[in-house]
């Protein structure tokens, strides 16, 4: 019997069409806008100005503030110009616009593709190097990572358990990392391992990815204290704290942090990258990004650097479809429809999903039926009905008491409901208010 | 390229829709619709189509005249009432009789409240209590099963096994000796008795609510917990007094409480939304059936105690809520 | 009879009994409530719109008793009527206060504003607004849910089908509920003027002229010609959009005729030149006013041309 989670789930059909395709090196494109907010927490401050010339590695925005994060130059090339673009958010924000000049590189970074397995950096220096490097979650959450290296005083970690669960269907980008980048994230979690001081790490993979655990577990046997928990598929496996309860039967109680159990999460994504900044001081600048959808050509993953217009990925993978209705940011559950092609690669950018037309739109929704599917599926455990109630009517007391601060977005229950409600837009907005009103009493 | 779409996440839907889950509960209730139809035949047949085709017209009418608003006929809802009010009217009943019922539980019923999902109670034992009610006579005038008869000419009268028990009791005599008057258990559970037009076939039904809960159209918990309570409650009876108190599985089987557990129950708008909510509301169901039955005027209990147990589901929703992630404490060293 | 007067002592007893308790708990549990609240509530329009601020009528019948100095109490919908009618029952003074309309400052309609996507979520501004700009290049616009037609409990905003832009009519009493409902504060609440007659800036996007243009033709470009037109030092350019003073506005509408974008609107002007007496604005078709206003303006416009 493999481990799940235990609350609610669901089955979405995986439709991983990208499955198998080895990394490919995407060219690098003539210019590039890399936006300052491109993680949670404070956007980052510019340091360079128009004309300025830089190379990949240049550091190019600084972290405002603890939680934050330093944006590296992908490219080498001068800075045409600071200015506002859409980014994935749909609103226009911040940005670096870089003109490419050749592929230099800054000369602190080891560009050789050997293993270093030996860690000489004390844990202090590999957070210190983490944050230099400007890594955030890359599973999409983009929280930078040294914040939750960083245990706060009075807390311990006994666990630490990588996210290779990539539950959301259509992506693969994780899955042919692992399968391709193994060794380097053995040592990525040895060295954060190192970082935490813990002796056990916990790699959750699903089912589906058979080779991957078959890969992994051969691998592990020669790196301590690393164990691979194949767990059994079910969607929203990938949430942090589906996750730790699924690996080792612990539940964040509701409002808290993981820490708050002892573990501490990251993704297989940033296990590399980390690995990278570490060991060969590169900083995050690229990205595997997968590019697929029913009616794409050659769904591909490739090696991305960040800025790069989504337009560039798309035509890299046979172009764009005719009948395309909606372009996705990230996977189907939980990406962002976004709203041009031009929308720049940034450090959360998962996958690019492109859906046919036909699937683009909702269906008109209906009635509620009180059919209470939408419980059932839950994770944490919530009544998505009651939620998306009392968020139309306002009634954010109520939607506090309900605990709608616990949604984790999944969509799960909008995915379920046979009326076609949306729900999850109305929690959504409900969290947003709610969240505004509890911040504004602890004031 | 057409124009993007924007729109919240998620992307992707089940596929899932309220008529595959109506549909799915009418597919569910064939078995017990053929059962009848063999066992009463023509009388069955009748009222059957005339409960449906009045439902759906009726609903058809109040959304397109009254409300004049979307009409919704083709979701299935209606038909699942119709079905459900036929099978509970005993079959022969004039035709006009089960018309009204139809216009009771849609108008009054259903649409009333706000049509589909906002009706509180089963909109089919509305209908069939107000008939009850209304025309005590003809809604007990039970037939006795044959192979397919024709016309009323063809079937002879006869009661219930509940009927048999409760006058029986009334006259002093022990459940032993009238267990004797009464039809087998294989009887009951194979639908040779009479009663309703589609509540004597116990193993139609079951056939009905293995598919549904296959299909994941309901779960299992109201049906369980409704059966349970009404064997355990009834037992807690019998063993206390047996000559008064009838055996628990006589009690399963007989009358409406399968299909009531089973299909009326289980109706998503007048029922709990949680499991767990479903668990108190059943218990609730079995334990009032049992009461009616024993205690009450009525030999059968099951109608009442469903629509009794609707008023309560705004408190059961609101009191009992599905276990939260993260409720239990953690475990960190 | 016996039985009669058995009952009829009986029930006597009964009653009285009764009587006795219920009026000592009265006593008892008494709460002494100024009879003026009542009064006042009485004049109010009991519309508990919460315009006024107060969770219903009863409750800014109860601020009015309790404040010395009302003078910062306003009630939207009964106006100064209203007020001085409660302030007569209070013997308190009350400030004189001009009657407010609710103008939703934009313009972009289906051909003024290009869409460049399409929405589908929940129908709800709200919603849409927290994931996206909006269907079209200018993210400041109106998204045209409805949630501010949601939000009127007087009926007075309404969308138009055609422009997919919500149209405020006369019944608008200026509580402000479509003001705290739109999550893009398109809505402001201005001087209603008299006869009707106000001249507004009808746009809001802040984005640099050239962008703010390219999204929508009748967007402010933040040209600061309106500003330096008007006599009256009434606008304010910021941000690249002009903001005109409504207190200081004089209704010259010298903007107006400098705007070449056509964003600033005048509303419920007589025309300049001599018109059919059918197009003529008169007192009731303030009910049509916004959906007018635009063709008012440009017509004169062009004949300005």
């Amino acid at each position: 019997m493999l481990k799940t989670f235990s609350l609610g789930g669901i089955h979405p059909p995986e439709n991983k069409f990208s499955a198998g395709k080895k990394i490919e090196a995407l060219p690098i494109p003539t210019q590039v806008a890399i936006p300052i907010a491109q993680h949670i927490g404070a956007p980052a401050k510019p340091i360079v100005k128009k004309g300025d010339q830089v190379k990949v590695g240049t550091l190019i925005a600084e972290s405002a503030g603890f939680v934050s994060a330093n944006i590296h130059s992908s490219v080498s090339g001068t800075v045409a110009k600071i200015d506002d673009i859409v980014d994935a958010s749909g609103y226009k924000k911040p940005a670096i616009i870089i003109d490419v000049e050749g592929d230099e590189w800054e000369e602190t970074i080891n560009k050789s593709a050997d293993l270093i397995k030996e860690i000489s950096a004390a844990p202090e220096e590999i957070i210190k190097k983490i944050a230099a490097a400007g890594i955030v979650g890359l599973g999409g959450a983009t929280f930078p990572s040294h914040v939750k290296l960083s245990v706060p005083p009075g807390k311990t970690c006994d666990v630490l358990i990588l996210n290779a669960v990539e539950c959301e269907p259509y992506l693969t980008a994780d899955h042919q990392l692992m399968m391709e980048k193994g060794e380097e994230i053995m040592v990525g979690t040895q060295i954060l391992m190192k970082a935490l001081n813990v002796d056990k790490a916990i790699i959750g993979i699903e089912n589906n990815k058979k080779d991957a655990i078959a890969h992994l577990t051969k691998l592990a046997t020669s790196y301590p204290g690393i164990t691979i928990e194949p767990l059994k598929v079910q969607y929203p496996q990938g949430g942090e704290k589906q996750l730790i309860d699924a690996c080792i039967k612990r539940q964040i109680p509701s409002g808290k942090l993981p820490i708050e159990v002892g573990a501490v999460v990251q993704n297989v994504g940033t296990t590399v990258a980390v690995y990278e900044a570490v060991q060969k001081n590169k900083p995050l600048f690229e990205r595997v990004v997968t590019v697929t959808g029913k009616s794409v050509s050659k769904p591909s993953n490739f090696l991305t650097r960040i800025g790069t217009s989504i337009n560039t990925l798309i035509e890299a993978a046979g172009g764009l479809p005719e009948d395309t209705g909606k372009i996705v940011g990230g996977g189907p559950m939980m990406g962002k429809a976004l709203t041009t092609t031009e929308i720049p690669v940034t450090k959360g950018s998962s996958g690019v999903l492109i859906i046919k037309n036909e699937e683009a739109k909702r269906k008109k929704m209906q009635n509620c039926i009180k059919c209470g599917k939408c419980i059932s599926a839950c994770a944490m455990g919530l009544e998505p009905y009651l939620l998306m109630t009392v968020s139309q009517k306002g009634v954010w007391d109520r939607a506090e008491q309900e605990k709608i601060m616990d949604c984790i977005e999944c969509g799960s229950c909008s995915y379920t409901c046979p009326s076609q409600r949306p729900l999850l837009d109305y929690i959504r907005l409900g969290k947003g208010k709610v969240g505004q009103i509890m911040r504004s009493r602890t004031k | 390229m057409s124009t993007l779409t924007i729109s919240p996440s998620p992307h992707v839907h089940s596929g899932d829709s309220v008529k595959k889950n109506m549909y799915g509960v009418v597919i569910a209730m064939i078995p017990a619709l053929l059962f009848s139809v063999y066992n009463f035949g023509i009388g069955s047949l009748s009222v059957v189509i005339t409960s449906v085709l009045a439902c759906v017209i009726f609903e058809y009418v109040i959304q397109k005249y009254l409300l004049k608003g979307d009409v919704t006929i083709t979701d299935g809802s209606a038909v699942i009432t119709g079905l459900l009010l036929a099978f509970n009217l005993p079959s022969f009943i004039p035709i006009w009789i089960v018309i009204i019922g139809a216009l009771v539980a849609i108008g009054i019923g259903k649409m009333s409240f706000g049509g589909l999902g906002n009706n509180p109670f089963n909109p089919a034992l509305v209908g069939r209590v107000f008939l009850l009610i209304s025309f005590p006579v003809q809604m007990t005038a039970w037939v006795k099963p044959g192979a397919f008869p024709m016309s009323i000419a063809d079937i002879t009268s006869g009661a219930t096994p509940l009927g048999i028990m409760k006058e029986g009791l009334a006259t002093g005599a022990t459940t032993e000796q009238l267990m004797q008057k009464l039809p087998s258990y294989a009887d009951m559970f194979w639908g040779f008795t009479g009663g309703s037009a589609g509540e004597m076939a116990g193993a139609a039904i079951i056939l009905g609510l293995v598919f549904m809960l296959v299909r994941k159209i309901i779960t299992w918990h109201i049906p369980v917990a409704v059966l349970g309570s009404v064997y355990i409650f009834s037992a807690i009876l019998h063993l206390a007094d047996a000559a008064v108190y009838a055996p628990p599985t006589f009690h399963l089987l007989s009358g409406g409480v399968l299909l009531g557990a089973v299909f009326m129950a289980t109706d998503y708008s007048s029922s709990p939304m949680s499991n767990k909510g479903g668990i108190i509301f059943g218990i609730g169901i079995g334990v009032l059936t049992v009461i009616i039955r024993v205690f009450g005027a009525y030999p059968e209990g099951i109608s009442f105690a469903i629509l009794i147990m609707n008023a309560f589901v705004p408190l059961i929703d609101r009191y009992v809520k599905p276990k939260r992630f993260g409720e239990k404490p953690a475990v960190a060293k | 009879m016996n039985v009669v007067i058995i009952t009829v002592l009986t029930l006597a007893i009964l009653g009285t009994v009764a009587a006795l308790v219920l009026y000592f708990v009265a006593q008892k549990f008494k709460v002494f409530e100024d009879p003026r609240i009542d009064q006042v509530e009485e004049v109010l329009p009991a519309a508990n719109c919460g315009g006024c601020g107060f969770p219903g009528c009863r409750a800014f019948a109860e601020a009015l008793v309790k404040s010395d100095d009302i003078s910062d109490l306003n009630c939207p919908v009964g106006g100064a009527e209203t007020m001085k009618t409660a302030a007569g029952i209070l013997g308190k003074e009350v400030a004189a206060s001009d009657p407010m309309i609710a103008v939703v400052k934009c313009n972009g309609t289906c051909e003024n504003r290009p869409r460049t996507n399409k929405y589908d979520g929940a129908t709800s501004c709200a919603v849409a607004a927290s994931l996206y700009g909006g269907e079209t290049g200018c993210s400041y616009g109106c998204l045209g849910c409805g949630d501010c037609v949601e939000a009127c409990t007087f009926d007075a905003i309404h969308m138009d089908e055609k422009t997919g832009l919500p149209v405020v009519n006369d019944k608008c009493v200026a509580c402000g509920a479509c003001v705290d409902a739109c999550p893009k504060n398109i809505i402001e609440l201005r001087k209603a003027g008299p006869k009707g007659r106000r001249v507004f800036v009808s746009c809001i996007n802040q984005d640099k002229g050239g962008v703010a243009k390219k999204a929508c033709s009748v967007a402010c470009i933040g040209c600061k010609k309106c500003q330096k037109e008007c006599p009256f030092d009434a606008i304010t350019v910021e941000n690249n959009i002009a903001y005109i003073d409504y207190n200081k506005c004089k209704l010259c509408r010298k903007c107006v005729a400098v705007c070449p974008t056509g964003a600033i609107h005048e509303v419920n002007f007589p025309p300049k030149k001599a018109k059919p007496a059918t197009e003529k604005p008169a007192a009731p078709a303030k009910t049509e006013a916004t959906s007018n206003e635009n063709k008012t303006s440009s017509d004169i416009k062009n004949k300005e041309e």
